[in-house]
Formats: C-alpha cells, sequence, structure tokens
C-alpha cells in the first residue's frame, strides 16, 4: 500500500510539473509582457528596464527555477487587466465558486443516486422508461443552454428568482458566503440546478448501470439461492457494491464541475473563479489564465489523490493483502 | 422412514418464447435423493442437468417454467404452478453450493457477515448467537483458526478455504438438501480430494441429502451413491453407481463412460465413434504426402536444457523492492521425434510457461530451447518458428471470429509461400480440414457457427498448415466434452502417426496422459520431479509427489469396468 | 456449466431490432446531416455575405407572429442577417467540427491504444501517463487553454478561416484519450486470447496481427464511443462558441448564434437564441439517442460513460 501512494504521489508530482511548465510558458511566451504592462508610446530604454525589472532577460530555465519558487510563496503575478495580484483575484472570488460547486455536487448525488437505484429496481416501469427519455434530453442539453432556459422561464417570464449575480453576501473572515441570506439563496437556486443537471444525469446513469451489473452477479445470485429477502439483496448488499465506483466518478466530477462552471457563471454573471477566467482570456490577460489553470490543476490532482485514498479505504481488496 | 430429501416425479420444464414455439429443456424426468445419500446428476452440455438445478432452488429465469411434475423436498411439495418453491423456504430447507467460490462470495463483505445473514434471516438469532453458530460450522467445514476466519474477507482465503466457506453457508440452516453444482471443477486436484472428503462426510454425518451435478466421472465413482445420467433433457440410465459406471446399459452411458480415459491400462485408441467425413481419407493421405510422415530425421530432438523462466517488476518507478517470480527453475528434458512427450502437474507447476517459452510466446530468463540443432523463437519466419506450432486450451478463444475459418488456415499457407497460388493454399486449407474430420464447406463459414470440438479441430488444422515438425498441446481437451475430448485425442494421435510429427503434450489429468503419451515428467513448483516412460511411471512411481497425484485423482476406476476391448471403436 | 449462469436455450437471430425512438433518431441525424450539406443550396440567403445583412430589417420576429415578415421564416438577428439561413449553415459548422475532433480523436486514438495494449512496456506508460495527464483537466478547460493561447500568439487564431481548425485541435486534444484507453483494453484482452497467440506463434509479424487480427475486432466499441463522443463534441464546440472563442459571428456556428442572443433575451427578442438552442438540442439528442442504442446493443461493457 504504501508503493501505490508513492506512486500516486510520483504521478501527483508529474502533473503538476506539467502543469506549471505550460503555465510557465504562457507567462513567459504568450503574448508580450512588456508591451501589455507599458504605456503606447514607452521608449525602448523604459521597456528593457522593465524588461529587466521582470526578469525577462534571464535565461529560460531560470525564469522558470524563479517562476516555481515566486509560486510556492503565494505570488503568481499582476493581471494585465487590472493590474492587481493575481493571487487576490482568485482569492476573492474562490468561495463563489466553491459554494456554486458544492451545492451542485448535493443536489446531482441527493436525486441521482436514488432515480439511478429506482430504474434499475424497475427496468420495465413506465416511469423508469421516462426517466431514461428524460436523462437523454438532460445530456443532450449543453449547460448554457439549460442556463438561458431556466432564465427565460423563471426570471424573465415569471419573475420568481433573480437572472444574475449572487444576492447579498455576508462576510465571514476572508470568506463572503451567500448561505446566509434569503437573496443569496434564491440567486444561488438556477445557476446551481444548471450546473447540476448535467451531471445528474450521468450520475444516474452511473448508478442504473452498475447496480443492473451487480444485480446479475454471481454473489447476488448465491444470495437469493440462500433466500435472503429481496429488501435485503437489494439495497444492503446489492447498493454497496453498486456505490463503489461512484465514489470515483464522484471525485472526478467534483473537478469537472469546478470547469464546467465557467459556463454557468457565464451565463448567469456568477462572480466567480469561471467568469474571472472567461474574461481573463477574452482580454489575453495571461497572467490570470496562467494562474487558474495552476489552481485548477492542484485541485484536481488533490481531489484525485483523495479520491484514490476513499477508495483504498472502502474497498476491501485494497485495504488488507492477502492473510 | 423420514422422507426423501428430493424427490422429482415427471419433471418437466420448458421456456415458451416469443413467437409462439416451446424449447423444452428436461422432460419426465424421475430423480430421488435418499436422506444421507450422495446422488450425483451427470450429462455433458445442454443435456439439462443445469435446468433441474435452477428449477430447484428457484432460479429458473423467465420464461423458463415447470410445466409438468412434482416436485417434493424434505416430504413437502414444491408449487410448481408458481414455479416457486413455496412453504419451502430458500436457504433453510434447501442449501446450494455453485462451481466458482470466487464468484460465489461477495467481495465486500467479510465472511462473519456473510454466513450470519443467511442464519440471522432464516433462525432469527441475534449477532452473538450467530457468531457462535459460524464458528460451529467454520470448525466443521475443516477451516483452521475460525475466530481470525470470521474476519476475514474472501479474498484473503484460498480457493479451497473459499468453496468451505460456501459449503458452511448451505449448511447453516440444516437443511434437508443440499444442491452442489460442480463444487470442484474449480479446484486443484489435491483440493479437490479434501473437498470430496468433505462433502462425503456431512451427508453420513448429517443426514442431509445431496445433488451433485457434475460432468467429472472420476468424481461421481468417487464419493457418489447413486447416479442419474441425463441425455437432450431425459433420464437414460439411473442406478446405485457400482451397476451404472461398472456395466452400463443405455447405449449413451456405455460411449460416456468408455469415452472416459483410464488412469489404468493405455488403450491403443479411445473407444469412441471416430467423427469423419467423406473426403477424410483421402485428405490424410493428401497431408501424409506433403508432409513427408514417416522422415523422422528430419525432425529433429526438441531439447530443453536448464530452462529457467522469471517474470515479476524489478522494483517500481518509486520505491517497492523486485518482486521476481521464478516459475520455472531450470528444466530439462528431450522429445525425441515422433514421440509424445507428456507434462503432467497442477496449476501454478509451471507447465504452461515451459509450453509457452518453447513455442516462443515468453522469453526465456536462461537456458536454452532447441529444436533439431536451431534455436526456437530466434527469428520470426524463420525455419525453427514454423517447424514448431502450438495447440491451445480453450476453442472458443482459439479462432478470430472475424475471419472466415478457410481464411485463417490458409493464413500461415501464404506467409510461408507453402502454395504457389492463392488458388493452391486454398486447396490446401480444405484439404486439411477435412483431414481433422470436417466438410470442405466449413471453410466459407465463421467460428461461432462451430462447436467447441469442431473449433479445436480447425485450431488443429491450422496448427498443421504451415508443415510444422513439432506440436505443442497446452491442454487442448480439458474445456470439451467427455465424448469430444475422446474424439480429439484419437484425431491427435492419428495426425502424428500421419504426418510425423512430435508432439509436446501438457495437462493436468493424470488419465489423459497415461492415454496420450510415450514418456512423461511430472512437475511441481517449476521444477521436473520425475520423468519416465508411462508405464513405468504409473506402474512404479518413484517420486512421493508422483505417488500422492496417483492416489488423489478421482478415477472412475475405482470401480471394476468391463475389460479393456480389443482393437477399439465400440458403437 | 454452472449453476450460477442461467441456461437459457438459445435462439438466437441476428437481426438488426431497432426500437420506434432510434429509428426516428437515425432518420433525423440523417436529415440533418443531409440539410447541413445542402445548406449553400437550400439557404434563402447566404449568411457570411455581409452584404446580405440589412440593418433595416434587424430583429425582426419569425414569420408567424404579428410583427413578422414571411420572407424571413425565423426572424432575423441583430445585424439583419436571416436567423433560418443562419441556422442551417450553423448546422453545416457545428456538425463539421463535431465531426472533424471526433475524427481526429478516433484515429490518434486507436492508433495510440493498439501500440499501447500489444506491446506494453515503457510504450504502454508513456502514453498512458500523458493520456493521463490530459484527462486531470476537464475538456472544456483544456479547450479553452489551447483556444485562448492559440489567440493569444496568433491575432488569426479568431478568424473564420483557422477557428475550425483550433477547434478540432482543442477538443480532439483531450477526446483521444478515451478512445486510446478503450482500445487499449480490448487489445489487451484480445492479445491474450488464442487466436492472436497463435499467430505470434505461426510467426506473423506484429504489424501484421495488430491491423488483421486485433483491430476489427477492438473497433465495435470504437464505432459506440465514436457516436456518443460526437455529441459531446457538437456540445463542446457549441460551449466554447458560446463563450467567444470559437466560430466568430462572420460565420457563425450554433454556439455562436446563442451568444449573440443571449444579449437580446431581456429585452424579449427571444428568438435569436431559442431556435438555434432548439435546433442544437434536437441534433445531439438524435445522435444521443442512436449512440445509446448502439451502445446497449453491442457494447454492455461501456455502460455508464
Amino acid at each position: 500500500m504504501i508503493a501505490s501512494i508513492g506512486s500516486r504521489l510520483g504521478q501527483a508530482v508529474l502533473v503538476m510539473l506539467a502543469v506549471t511548465a505550460i503555465a510557465f510558458v504562457m507567462f513567459r511566451y504568450v503574448g508580450d509582457p512588456v508591451a501589455m504592462m507599458s504605456r503606447e508610446d514607452a521608449s525602448p530604454a523604459e521597456k528593457a528596464e522593465l524588461r529587466a525589472s521582470l526578469g525577462l532577460d534571464r535565461p529560460a530555465i531560470v525564469q522558470y527555477g524563479e517562476f516555481l519558487g515566486r509560486t510556492l510563496k503565494g505570488d503568481l503575478g499582476i493581471s494585465f487587466r487590472n493590474q492587481r495580484p493575481v493571487v487576490d483575484l482568485l482569492a476573492e472570488r474562490l468561495p463563489a465558486t466553491l459554494e456554486l460547486v458544492i451545492v451542485a455536487t448535493i443536489l446531482s448525488l441527493a436525486v441521482g443516486i436514488p432515480v439511478g437505484v429506482y430504474c434499475a429496481l424497475k427496468p420495465d416501469g413506465a416511469l423508469t422508461r421516462a426517466i431514461q427519455t428524460i436523462s437523454l434530453v438532460g445530456i443532450s442539453m449543453p449547460t448554457f443552454v439549460t442556463g438561458i432556459g431556466l432564465i427565460l422561464i423563471f426570471a424573465v417570464t415569471l419573475r420568481w428568482l433573480p437572472s444574475f449575480g449572487r444576492g447579498d453576501v455576508v462576510q465571514i473572515g476572508g470568506w463572503s458566503t451567500g448561505f446566509l441570506t434569503r437573496s443569496g439563496w434564491a440567486s444561488l437556486l438556477l445557476p446551481s440546478i444548471t450546473l447540476a443537471l448535467y451531471q445528474l444525469t450521468l450520475i444516474m446513469r452511473l448508478v442504473r448501470a452498475e447496480m443492473i451489473d451487480v444485480l446479475s452477479s454471481d454473489y447476488i445470485r448465491f444470495a437469493k439461492a440462500r433466500g435472503l429477502p429481496p429488501r435485503y439483496i437489494n439495497f444492503r448488499l446489492a447498493l454497496r457494491n453498486a456505490l463503489m465506483p461512484v465514489v470515483t466518478v464522484t471525485g472526478l466530477q467534483i473537478g469537472s464541475l469546478i470547469a464546467f462552471a465557467i459556463v454557468t457563471e457565464t451565463v448567469f454573471q456568477w462572480p466567480g473563479m469561471g467568469l474571472l477566467f472567461i474574461q481573463a482570456v477574452s482580454f489575453a490577460d495571461v497572467p490570470v489564465m496562467a494562474a487558474y489553470l495552476l489552481f485548477v490543476g492542484f485541485l484536481f490532482v488533490v481531489i484525485n489523490m483523495i479520491v484514490d485514498l476513499t477508495y483504498t479505504l472502502i474497498d476491501p481488496r485494497l485495504r488488507t493483502r492477502r492473510a | 422412514m423420514n422422507p426423501a430429501a428430493l424427490s422429482i416425479t415427471d419433471l418437466t420444464v420448458d421456456y415458451p418464447l416469443a413467437d409462439g414455439s416451446v424449447v423444452t429443456a428436461v422432460s419426465g424426468v424421475n430423480l430421488m435423493v435418499a436422506p444421507g445419500e450422495i446422488h450425483a446428476l451427470v450429462g455433458e452440455s445442454g443435456a439439462g442437468k443445469t435446468t433441474i438445478g435452477n428449477a430447484l432452488m428457484g432460479l429458473l429465469q423467465a420464461p423458463g417454467r415447470v410445466a409438468k411434475g412434482r416436485i417434493e423436498i424434505g416430504g413437502k411439495p414444491v408449487d410448481i404452478r408458481t414455479g416457486r418453491t413455496e412453504g419451502i423456504v430458500q436457504g433453510k430447507d434447501v442449501g446450494a453450493i455453485f462451481q466458482d467460490p470466487m464468484t460465489s462470495l461477495n467481495p465486500l463483505f467479510t465472511v462473519e457477515s456473510q454466513l450470519g445473514e443467511t442464519m440471522r434471516h432464516h433462525l432469527g438469532l441475534n449477532r452473538a448467537e450467530a457468531r457462535q453458530r459460524s464458528l460451529e460450522l467454520l470448525r466443521a467445514v475443516g477451516i483452521p483458526e475460525p475466530e481470525r476466519r470470521l474476519k476475514s474477507y474472501p479474498h484473503q482465503l484460498s480457493g479451497g478455504q473459499r468453496q468451505r466457506v460456501v459449503i458452511a453457508a448451505a449448511l447453516c440452516c440444516d437443511p434437508k438438501l443440499i444442491i452442489a453444482d460442480e463444487p470442484t471443477t474449480a479446484l486443484d486436484v489435491s483440493v479437490q480430494a479434501q473437498i470430496l472428503k468433505l462433502i462425503r462426510g456431512l451427508a453420513d454425518e448429517r443426514g442431509v441429502g445431496i445433488l451433485l451435478v457434475t460432468h467429472n466421472m472420476g468424481v461421481v465413482a468417487e464419493v457418489a451413491d447413486r447416479v442419474t445420467i441425463m441425455l437432450k433433457g431425459q433420464v437414460v440410465e439411473s442406478g446405485p453407481v457400482a451397476q451404472v459406471l461398472g456395466a452400463p446399459q443405455h447405449p449413451y452411458a456405455k460411449a460416456l463412460i468408455g469415452a472416459v480415459p483410464r488412469v489404468d491400462v493405455k488403450l491403443p485408441r479411445l473407444p469412441v465413434p471416430a467423427q469423419e467425413s467423406p473426403g477424410t481419407a483421402a485428405a490424410r493421405e493428401q497431408v501424409r504426402a506433403r508432409m513427408g510422415g514417416g522422415d523422422e530425421a528430419k525432425a529433429g530432438v526438441l531439447s530443453v536444457d536448464n530452462l529457467v523462466v522469471e517474470y515479476g517488476a524489478r522494483g517500481g518507478l518509486f520505491g517497492g523492492g523486485s518482486h521476481v517470480f521464478r516459475a520455472v527453475k531450470g528444466v530439462s528434458f528431450t522429445v525425441e521425434p515422433g514421440e509424445i512427450f507428456g507434462l503432467v502437474g497442477e496449476s501454478g507447476c509451471g507447465k504452461t510457461t515451459v509450453a509457452n517459452t518453447i513455442a516462443g510466446l515468453a522469453k526465456p530468463t536462461s537456458g536454452s530451447v532447441t529444436l533439431g540443432g536451431l534455436p526456437i523463437g530466434a527469428k520470426r519466419g524463420g525455419l525453427a518458428r514454423k517447424a514448431l506450432q502450438m495447440v491451445f486450451q480453450d476453442p472458443y478463444s482459439a479462432l478470430n471470429p472475424r475471419l472466415r475459418v478457410a481464411t485463417a488456415i490458409a493464413e500461415p499457407i501464404a506467409f510461408y509461400h507453402l502454395a504457389a497460388t492463392k488458388a493452391e493454399a486454398a486447396e490446401d486449407a480444405a484439404l486439411l480440414l477435412e483431414a481433422v474430420g470436417l466438410d470442405r464447406a466449413a471453410g466459407a463459414r465463421f467460428p461461432h457457427a462451430f462447436s467447441g470440438g469442431q473449433r479445436q479441430r480447425i485450431a488443429i488444422a491450422r496448427a498443421l498448415a504451415p508443415r510444422p515438425r513439432f506440436l505443442v498441446c497446452d491442454e487442448p481437451t480439458s474445456s470439451l466434452d467427455v465424448s469430444v475430448q475422446a474424439q480429439i485425442l484419437n484425431l491427435l494421435k492419428d495426425l502424428r502417426d500421419l504426418a510425423g510429427l512430435s508432439i509436446l503434450f501438457i495437462s493436468h489429468d493424470l488419465a489423459v496422459v497415461r492415454q496420450m503419451c510415450d514418456r512423461i515428467a511430472v512437475m511441481k513448483s517449476g521444477e521436473i520431479v520425475e520423468q519416465a516412460p508411462t508405464e513405468e511411471l504409473f506402474a512404479a512411481p518413484t517420486h512421493p509427489y508422483t505417488r500422492e497425484l496417483l492416489s488423489l485423482v478421482p478415477s472412475l476406476d475405482k470401480i471394476a469396468r468391463e475389460p479393456a476391448p480389443l482393437g477399439g471403436a465400440i458403437g | 456449466m454452472s449453476l450460477a449462469a442461467p441456461n437459457q436455450p438459445a435462439t438466437r437471430r441476428r437481426r438488426l431490432q431497432m426500437p420506434v425512438s432510434v429509428m426516428i433518431g437515425l432518420a433525423v441525424v440523417m436529415l440533418m446531416l443531409a440539410v447541413a450539406l445542402l445548406a449553400p443550396w437550400i439557404a434563402p440567403t447566404d449568411p457570411t455575405n455581409v452584404a446580405s445583412f440589412d440593418l433595416m430589417s434587424a430583429e425582426l420576429p419569425p414569420a408567424f407572429m404579428p410583427d413578422g415578415d414571411p420572407a424571413h421564416w425565423l426572424g432575423t438577428d441583430n445585424q439583419g442577417r436571416d436567423l433560418f439561413s443562419a441556422i442551417l449553415y450553423g448546422m453545416r459548422v457545428s456538425i463539421a467540427i463535431g465531426g472533424g475532433a471526433v475524427l481526429v480523436a478516433a484515429s490518434l486514438g486507436v492508433v495510440l491504444g493498439l501500440l499501447a495494449g500489444y506491446f506494453g512496456g515503457w510504450v504502454d506508460i508513456v502514453i498512458m501517463r500523458v493520456g493521463d495527464v490530459i484527462l486531470s483537466l476537464p475538456t472544456i478547460l483544456l479547450a479553452l487553454l489551447v483556444s485562448g493561447i492559440a489567440r493569444a500568439v496568433f491575432p488569426e487564431a479568431g478568424t473564420a478561416q483557422w477557428a475550425p481548425v483550433i477547434l478540432i485541435g482543442a477538443i480532439a486534444i483531450h477526446e483521444w484519450v478515451q478512445y486510446a484507453r478503450t482500445v487499449r483494453a480490448a487489445t489487451m484482452v484480445e492479445a491474450s486470447k488464442d487466436y492472436v497467440r497463435a499467430a505470434r506463434v505461426i510467426g506473423l509479424p506484429p504489424l501484421h496481427i495488430m491491423v488483421r487480427h486485433i483491430l476489427p475486432n477492438v473497433m465495435s466499441p470504437v464505432m459506440v464511443i465514436a457516436t456518443i463522443n460526437l455529441a459531446a463534441a457538437v456540445l463542446t464546440e457549441a460551449t466554447l462558441s458560446f463563450l467567444g472563442v470559437g466560430m466568430p459571428p462572420t460565420y457563425p456556428s450554433l454556439g455562436t448564434l446563442i451568444r449573440i442572443g443571449n444579449e437580446f433575451v431581456f429585452s424579449g427578442i427571444w428568438w435569436i437564441a431559442v431556435f438555434p438552442a432548439v435546433t442544437l438540442v434536437i441534433l445531439v439528442l438524435a445522435v444521443n439517442v442512436v449512440g445509446d442504442w448502439l451502445r446497449d446493443r453491442f457494447n454492455p461493457k461501456l455502460k455508464g460513460r
């Protein structure tokens, strides 16, 4: 087990190195930071000074090293667009995205798993067929279409819910939360549903498929042959086996939810990291793009490791060696 | 007088299909199992024995149903209208043992949990009581350190131990009847012997009736009291084991028992009717001409010299020690031209690794393998490669499902330029098909149209296509039904005579090896422990392991059989 | 034969039994493909030709509404472009890019998967590690990065000429991994089967074995993945265009049109966003229906994706 942790760690380091390398390349070579940051009519001498002060005249490897060093200390550069430290920008926007993602995850799990189980247990029911159809539509609708649709219905036509922004937020330490206000929740509703929908459908289909698979396995047949009651077999035994891969998938989904939040935040003008990133892309604000990449890459790596570890803990085949 | 553990009267099981037709799986079956008796239910694939088992367990899959007949378990009738066992509690009055203990147990739950849940549900025991009883059961089935084992997960137990746990689970509520479906097929010979002994003991001690579904005659002879033989859904013969196996009456029963390889005496051919098509004899003559059969000098000797084969990672990228596994630890033997050399041993002894290395599929770590002086596996397309071909165990994965049979056979012919034109190559392929007893027309079809035995014939034809001198056969008949096995073994012998082949024959079945081979080597844990001509080995084995193997084989010959027929085929 | 595997008499007939829904889906896909191909001939106007824009007839509602103009069935956008024509061309672009991305990803993935699965060793390790690194970032992010970097590096990236190429690359760079993984797994399964081992014993060279024996037997999961993937690729392209890093408004895809329309949703001019959105969903839904059925029919192992 130590060996596998070691190799996971090694892989994580590899990924981070690749990510930082890409980020560095972006910083250094994409666009011309000097041109972006100096005035239109700056003289060549001023530009050279700026170049030296930014350390852009030193060899690439050295710059990479410095880049790594700065990153580890938390200095991710200055945004071209609004001249503020990128770290601050990210920190400001992080709570918004995280709250959105957390609510969406809970939503997709809370609905996806039970519905998936139901469909597996009653494969020929009318309700199941209806659900399957709806789920097909669900994965055919891109997030932004769902978002716009929801806005059209609930914000524009019915005027029940707001269509942009976070509502009122409460500041707790460095974290601004929308959980504590009514308007905060009202604003959260549509975006989180939008974000959750795609993932919900995926989880539902996965749970259903796994459950069906498990129900036809030998050990479940053996349990039936031993006369155990169907309820027990379905919910205490089969479900336990079926949920194993769901754990892995959910972990990975959190990562991709953070990425998909980009789209949702754009549609709803939700002030999170995703919106920040998109604005950076359209402005070619490379430091922000690179920093976002770094941060999100790091987040994924951490999440993957946690998922792996959790899996190792819950699967007895991985947890214990042969006695 | 205690009621019979199981009583089946005039049972018919069929599957009404969507288009209105009805497929009958089992018809008019009568069977009785007394308390404490082991009754074997025997038949080849499709005979219906599995269907009966499923019907008794209430595990018949829709649209299957019990159409007619009466089933009583422990004197209580089964309601056949619902096809389910009402009034009789599944798991409590009837226990089940499936074939593969690895998949029977849920990998995520402990032994204690899986044993306990049945008892808690049927007997209303609480946790502590269930635990007590589980311990007793584990001891009864012979598992050492039962307290520790309760906390284990299935993957932590060996195959034999898992099967013991499965048996314990079947016993836990003191059933009247246990249905055991091929309970030892997936186990090693030595473990098999122990489990059979256990089952016999349980029947004797607890008075539970056991219905033992199997295809292995040796197991029947070893442990059963009565036997019922089935063919195509009907009973053809039934009675006490000694009587049925010693002097079978029904022609199918005779053929089936005759087809079982004997371990007591070597016959020139196995006594089954040969399967041939009209063109076979002529084709075989052609094959003999092309392969230059009889000229053994060309073949050369296969010489294996101090072969060592190791597997394993030499330290991963991020630490972890080097886990090197020595599968073959210095094996040496020779195979003379024209002889059939047998390599025998239990699973994991390394015989398959030796076969793979000789065929060029695995790389030796040290030592050498030469055929007629040339090293094997040296060059692709080289002479040595072409001269040595292989027949594998599983006929269902031996053929590319997307290639027509004739194309598959013609491929090596074309590759080695053994035919001048495409037409000639096709003709060669057709000849080979006939030589192995199939029709020419078979060449135009795809593998899925053929049965296991037929596919193996095709695989043999393909192996002969590059005109080899040497054939490696790795368990070529282990996956086949008994009667088909006998035919294929006869075929291999015929082809050996015809084409002047030398054969390396790998098997775990001592009886088969006795029938086929001229000389035999016994392997254990990567080494050869004894090597001798066949008759010597069986008459007077010198190594203790050989003696142990011989004694453990469940064998038909424990029962006095009809003396060996002279000549060959009986009809 | 084991009790644990239920024994049913096999009356298998190899008939292509499609439920009605799948037939409809297939028909829709075919129809949309045909329309997209013939767009230049079917469309009333050419939405890429600036000359055809008539600012005077900008933001007209669809023909069936009170202020509508019968010449423009679905209304016009903010630049006076006929929406119907724009949607036809948009479908063309979306399908072309989605299809292109799938082709590139599949080709790359199948080749790499075959190599990784057959040879194992360091070839396998390298390919899989690269794949793992790529997979640790979601498609959208990777695609955004590629597009974003391309735009920053050379400004022509945003033009109608280059955007499709960049989009295809951006999408394919993530998608090839799933083909590679599946093909690798299937290759490893096939390579352990006796007919491949027999081919090796016969002495056939590795390339011959991979192409002639293994490839035909691993293609069926690829077909299934490709279909489902097409839907995902079209969606990704639409998302990228919606976010502003895809097709430009001068040669819009369905996503671009929705982006344009998004600005006007609040002022009651809903048709610019809604019609392209509905078209997009129908297209993707039809592909998904077919893909789903393919997967259930040919490869139950792929369930859950």
